[in-house]
């Protein structure tokens, strides 16, 4: 095991089931035999406002945040919020970023327009990126509310960590009715290249 | 057995491992978790009370009848409770009751009104204060708490902030300790009535025991002297500590445990094996200010900031070293959170709006009332303050200025701190209005149970108490009751209670639409805009819900649309279309 420690940040919008996700994420690198560590802010930002959750792991982390600058991994739920959150990682980090846009306030109002072209822009700044259509994935696999599980498979693609700790993990967190489309929609995410 | 945990979940496991049998606490971001953990474990008793300061009221009786309990809230909600507090530091606690009183911090404010420093607490109230670094030194230090509690004849602060409090690392778990006594009556009241001649005694043995506690500090392992290069010595604590590790991996620490009282010997011995001295901590100069009345040359708030929290960025600055170039993007429209479509909030906040009311707000969801579109709030101090600080505005105003100042108060914070005001308004025949908004249940801090909800945090069912009678048994001679959702009642009550010369209360009458419990809140049928019908007026949005959304590209110059799996069916927007242009949607989700 290398003392390096491997930095994940997932962003997107209060409500759309980033902290179990990150939950599962942490759940894994501790089977795996990993310190881990995580941190995020609960409280104002569940009202539907931006979340960050961090999630470290390695031989041993000291900081719950990850430093500014070093994210190695980008797990984005939201376009917008994926592109926010691009100051936050390391040159040459990797991005996985779902393919849904949810309007803020303002542009709900129709004072400010969604910004165009994110995807594009997103890979120009960071070549190492996918972005995964996540809901339609997930319908393809049985269930639209999968698409967190869909990100998740090729999230895991991308990290160094045997196949089995994430399915333990998967298992461990998902509540039993809803295990088979989720381990599906996982496999769907896990295969994407 | 190991698990990942967030310091509130280990708080909790600690206090159950520790023994406790009394857990009572106020809800506040970041210390809620604790009290909503510790009810899987049933041996203990955990309640929500109505404030901080009845919740330590609760635990000082647990305690001094024999039992350990643990007092958990945020920051502010330790100013709520100061006033036992600081004489609860003169009694100590009961014999084989432990006290431990749990204060959530929150530098940079995530979700705060202020981001006050309580380790100054634990000097002005002369109470020891353990601070944990991550979740398995929460664990630990809960245990330790009672341990020093019991030893001491003390209470004990347990200080986190919220990088701690809602941070996950891993435990190693532990079992509940057995044997502890059963808990009686243990009568002393040369100890526990602090009548002047009483308490002019404890007072010399409160400061003997700070002294003995700052001496033992220096060879409990909780502080410890991790010696590495020589050339850099830093004194920290709290999440502070592993922001040092991460940034000056290199660097000599003390590492504090204990941040009050400090460990004198411990400092001094550390400072003269050190080239130079550095204190690294969030906020205040508090053990910086300590060490230099010490006598001890030491670097600070010189080079690190005393606003908003540390990173490990921050820190690289502090000390010159080489930051991260960081990728920089567009500007982007901000996503500040927002009320929930179909809340019931939202229609009160439009009429008061309209009205150009002056509104004294309160702490809950519905400070984002001051947000746009709706912006109609116009002082938010501290949980209850709207009621009496309307009171002192309509002494002051000349009397069509009077008539704008309405008080708007959540159910919770009403009966937290607001039912105090409400007396002293009617007592003092204040003019103004107040708006109770009984949406059921503690809803920012994440749905909690209250007195007014009719059930208690173990889930049980409960008295509710009736605000409308309990407003009337005050003296108040307006009480209404209002649905929030028809605006055209909405408008109507607060314009006549408004205009009335004498204290009036509207309450309305709506839940939350987060409250998960059966038949408390169901969804109307969902809306939809009817394209033909739709001018792009933008009436509907002027409530800022959002399930609805303006698309520029539809129609001659935009129209709204709803998305049906956002929308509550509230109905709030159709009433503001003078188009008809809002219906129920043809084919429900």
């Amino acid at each position: 095991m290398s003392d390096k420690v491997t930095n994940i940040l997932l962003v997107g919008v209060g409500g759309q089931g980033i902290l179990l996700a990150a939950e599962i994420l942490s759940e894994t690198f501790l089977l795996a035999g990993y310190d881990v560590k995580k941190s995020e802010i609960h409280g104002m930002s569940q009202r539907g406002g931006s979340v960050v959750s961090h999630v470290r792991y390695g031989k041993e982390v000291h900081s719950p945040i990850v430093p500014e600058g070093e994210g190695d991994l980008l797990f984005g739920f939201e376009l917008m919020e994926s592109y926010r959150a691009l100051t936050l990682l390391k040159p040459g980090a990797t991005v996985v970023a779902n393919d849904l846009c949810i309007a803020p306030p303002s542009v709900l109002m129709g004072q400010e327009t969604y910004p165009a072209d994110l995807a594009a822009k997103i890979a120009e700044l960071f070549p190492d990126s996918i972005l995964v259509d996540g809901q339609q994935l997930a319908i393809n696999a049985g269930n639209a509310r999968a698409a967190n599980t869909v990100l998740l498979g090729a999230v895991s693609k991308r990290l160094n960590i045997e196949e089995k700790y994430w399915l333990e993990a998967i298992e461990r967190m998902v509540p039993k009715k809803a295990l088979d489309v989720n381990l599906k929609a996982f496999a769907v995410g896990r295969s994407l290249a | 057995m190991k698990e990942i945990l967030s310091g509130n979940e280990a708080i909790a496991r600690g206090a159950y491992e520790a023994g406790v049998k009394v857990a009572c606490a106020y809800p506040g971001t970041p210390s809620t978790e604790i009290l909503e953990n510790i009810i899987r474990f049933p041996e203990v008793n955990a309640s929500w009370a109505t404030n901080e300061k009845v919740a330590l009221e609760v635990g000082i009786g647990a305690s001094f009848g024999g039992a350990r309990a643990i007092v958990t809230m945020k920051h502010v909600g330790v100013n709520v409770a100061a006033d036992p507090l600081f004489t609860l530091s003169y009694t100590g606690v009961g014999v084989n009751g432990g006290l431990v009183l749990v204060t959530a911090d929150d530098p940079e404010l995530h979700s705060s009104q202020n981001e006050q420093d309580n380790r100054n607490y634990a000097k002005f109230a002369k109470v020891p204060m353990l601070e944990p670094s991550d979740s398995r030194e929460c664990l630990e230090f809960t245990k330790l708490a009672f341990e020093i509690s019991e030893r001491y004849d003390t209470p004990v602060f347990l200080r986190t902030t919220t990088r701690i409090s809602h941070s996950k690392s891993v435990v190693e778990l532990g079992e509940r300790v057995t044997g502890l006594p059963e808990p009686h009556l243990v009568k002393n009241p040369a100890k526990y009535v602090m009548l002047p001649g009483n308490a002019r005694g404890r007072h010399y043995v409160v400061e003997e025991r700070t002294t003995k506690l700052s001496e033992d500090g220096c060879t409990m392992p909780i502080n410890r002297t991790e010696l590495r290069d020589r050339k850099i010595g830093i004194i920290t604590a709290g999440v502070s500590y592993q922001y040092v590790r991460e940034v000056l991996p290199e660097a000599s620490v003390l590492k504090l445990g204990m941040v009050h009282p400090l460990p004198h010997q411990l400092i001094r011995d550390f400072a003269a094996q050190v080239d130079t001295l550095y204190v690294v901590e969030e906020l205040d100069p508090f053990i910086e200010e300590q060490v230099k009345a010490m006598g001890i040359a030491v670097i600070g708030k010189e080079i690190l900031p005393i606003c908003g929290e540390l990173t490990p960025g921050r820190l690289r600055k502090a000390f010159g070293l080489p930051e991260q170039a960081l990728t920089t993007v567009e500007k982007l429209p901000g996503r500040p959170p927002n009320m929930c479509p179909g809340c019931p909030h939202r229609g009160v906040f439009f009429t008061l709006n309209k009205l150009k009311a002056y509104v004294s707000g309160d702490i809950g969801c519905y400070t984002l009332g001051f947000m746009p579109p709706l912006s109609a709030m116009d002082t938010c101090i501290c949980m209850g303050a709207s009621i009496g600080m309307a009171n002192g505005a309509v002494k002051v105003l000349p009397p069509e200025e009077r008539k704008k100042v309405v008080a708007v108060i959540g159910d919770s914070t009403f009966l937290h701190t607001g039912v105090n005001g409400l007396m002293d308004m009617v007592y003092n025949q204040g003019p103004a209005t107040v708006i109770i908004l009984d949406n059921r249940i503690t809803a920012m801090t994440g749905r909690q149970d209250n007195p007014a909800s009719g059930h208690t945090l173990m889930n049980q069912p409960s008295e509710g108490i009736d605000l409308p009678l309990l407003c009337k048994a005050i003296g108040v001679k307006h009480v209404r009751t209002i649905n929030p959702l028809d605006l055209t009642e909405c408008e109507k009550a607060i314009r006549e209670e408004m205009e009335r010369p004498e204290t009036s209360v509207i309450i309305t009458d709506k839940p939350c639409v987060l409250i998960k419990r059966d038949g408390v809140f169901t969804p109307g049928t969902v809306l939809e805009v009817q394209e033909e019908a739709c001018t792009g007026c933008r009436a509907c949005l002027k409530i800022g819900c959002p399930a609805i959304e303006w698309i520029p590209s539809s129609g001659k110059r935009g129209r709204a649309h709803i998305d049906p799996l956002l929308c509550n069916g509230c109905d709030v927007c159709s009433q503001l279309c003078k188009f008809s242009a809002i219906q129920e949607a043809k084919n429900e989700r």
